[in-house]
């Protein structure tokens, strides 16, 4: 029986593979694509990067104008995310299983916040192009939707992990709606919830760089500027600094985390 | 004079299954009652009908006088704080300290706001204290639960329960996951209660000779519907019928009892 079973198991990850193989197979004949070519030309590439992409005198004078951008940047990041995360708590509140005070409200709830979610930072920042045009606020607003189906749904889960219990204690006490939120529900999640609203800080300095480009505000937009106009060095600088942005960020989120934790 | 009457109480899950059915007992003023059957019986459902935790399909709870299934919310609110519950989870917040869980115990007599600020009187911390004091835990009063023992958590569970001026106590579980020692200081005080401040106590336990050593009246459940009501002495036929299995089938020590 076991045998059978072991047998069976690997025909099907024999099945399995095989079709992503055809999967594979398949693509690389639709779209031309030379696999030769692809892998031989890293080299090349890495030689042009160190011809061409690296910061050079010149391009330490456009210092001040990027670090604008990218405070910029950070900003526009730090308020969708703290914003979107005000916003969530209430979400969170009326979708949990735990604090709930109406099922459908909860469902709905959910629902909205797995299209937000499920939508990607990019496509809401083309849909919201429409709306705001290139301008910060369609940046702004991408996050912040996203952020929001994201956090409503962590927020959901940490309430519903740490204060079922406590919650059905205090309930069975006499406490009311709102005194069983603040004394059980908040104390309990709320560190866990800060720790969600800072990674999702992090990520969002990550996105606001990409819609950037796309909404021609901010760190994003300078990088393109830079490029496309063949000022390579000053590009390179850019990068620089969003990384050393990502780093800083995450060292700091981490030091947070671990001091209310 | 009768503090709880449970009449024809039945609660259905769903259309098939059935967690209690017809289930009437009373319980006296004062009296320690041990509720025993195997896993899923409907012990849990049963208290927690009682306080409304969980609604009954149908059937009466009369506590004190009243019809608690005529309670608006607000009454039931009332209700509640005369009612403590004790959990095997103890249900603790356990980021916050043993003293501002005990004081949760007084949320239910509180108005919103007070109980949102965590306001508490003077005379509230002071009872707090005193029944921390009661229940051996001065040492752990400015300390977060999370870094109590279990059967410290479970006696800061029973005073969050006390400080309610509670009629009577809902215990369920209240020492399924604790070791033989600690279960006998957490049984020991809730013996206590009983006979020295006069709190009826309904305990749901997995222990049949604990029950049997503690409990004025035993009442037996098995598949929803009350199979034994009546004294502790059980006999261990009465035991196997309670749990439905055949002789023999059971991990038991009743030594302890003929030896006491």
């Amino acid at each position: 029986m076991r045998v059978e079973a072991l047998v069976k198991r690997r025909k099907y990850s024999l099945i399995f593979f095989s079709i992503l193989l055809v999967f594979t197979l398949a693509s690389i004949i639709v779209t031309d694509f030379d696999v030769t070519k692809g892998f031989t030309c890293i080299p090349k590439a890495i030689v042009w990067s160190t011809k061409n992409f690296y910061p050079n005198a010149d391009s330490l004078e456009k210092i001040p104008k990027i670090l604008t951008k990218l405070k910029e940047t950070v900003f526009l990041s730090v308020a969708s995310t703290t914003v979107a995360a005000a916003f969530a708590t209430f979400f969170a509140l009326f979708g949990s299983h735990t604090t709930r005070i109406n099922g459908f409200l909860s469902i709905l709830i959910r629902g909205i916040a797995s299209l937000f979610r499920n939508i990607p930072v990019v496509a809401w920042a083309m849909i919201l192009l429409f709306s705001f045009g290139q301008s910060s606020l369609t940046g702004y607003f991408a996050l912040f939707f996203v952020t929001l189906g994201f956090l409503t749904r962590a927020f959901m889960e940490t309430i519903d992990e740490t204060s079922k219990e406590s919650v059905e204690a205090l309930k069975a006490a006499g406490a009311s709606y709102f005194q069983i939120i603040f004394q059980a529900v908040i104390p309990s999640s709320l560190p866990q919830m800060i720790s969600w609203m800072l990674f999702m800080i992090e990520t969002n300095i990550r996105s606001a760089t990409l819609v950037g480009i796309l909404t021609g505000t901010g760190i994003g937009f300078i990088f393109n500027l830079y490029y496309k106009s063949f000022q390579y060095n000053a590009a390179s600088l850019v990068v620089v600094f969003i990384v050393i942005t990502v780093f800083a960020i995450e060292f700091i989120s981490n030091y947070v985390r671990r001091v209310i934790l | 004079m009768n503090l709880l009457e449970i009449k024809n109480l039945t609660k259905q899950y769903g259309a098939e299954t059935l967690a209690l059915s017809d289930v009437n007992f009373s319980v006296k003023e004062g009296e320690f009652i041990s509720v025993i059957g195997p896993s899923g019986a409907g012990k849990s459902t049963l208290l927690r009908c009682i306080n409304r935790m969980i609604d009954a399909t149908s059937g009466e709870v009369i506590f004190d006088g009243v019809n608690v299934y005529d309670l608006d919310k607000k009454e039931l609110r009332k209700l509640r704080t005369k009612i403590g519950m004790i959990f095997q989870h103890y249900n603790l917040v356990n980021r916050l300290t043993v003293i501002e869980n005990v004081l949760h115990g007084r949320l239910g007599y509180k108005s919103t706001l007070a109980g949102i600020l965590g306001r508490y009187s003077e005379e509230e911390k002071r009872q707090a204290f005193e029944i921390i004091e009661i229940l051996g835990l001065s040492h752990q009063v400015y300390k977060r639960c999370d870094q109590l023992s279990g059967g410290q958590k479970q006696r800061v569970g029973i005073a969050r329960a006390l400080i309610q001026n509670p009629k009577m106590l809902l215990c369920d579980e209240p020492i399924a996951s604790l070791d033989p020692n600690v279960s006998k200081v957490i049984m020991d005080h809730l013996k206590n209660i009983s006979t020295k401040l006069g709190i009826t106590c309904l305990v749901n336990l997995h222990q049949v000779d604990v029950a049997m050593n503690y409990s004025d009246r035993i009442i037996g459940i098995n598949n929803g519907k009350v199979v034994y009501n009546g004294p502790p002495n059980l006999t261990p036929e009465q035991i196997y019928m309670i749990y439905g299995s055949e002789a023999g089938e059971l991990i038991m020590d009743l030594g302890g009892k003929n030896a006491s």
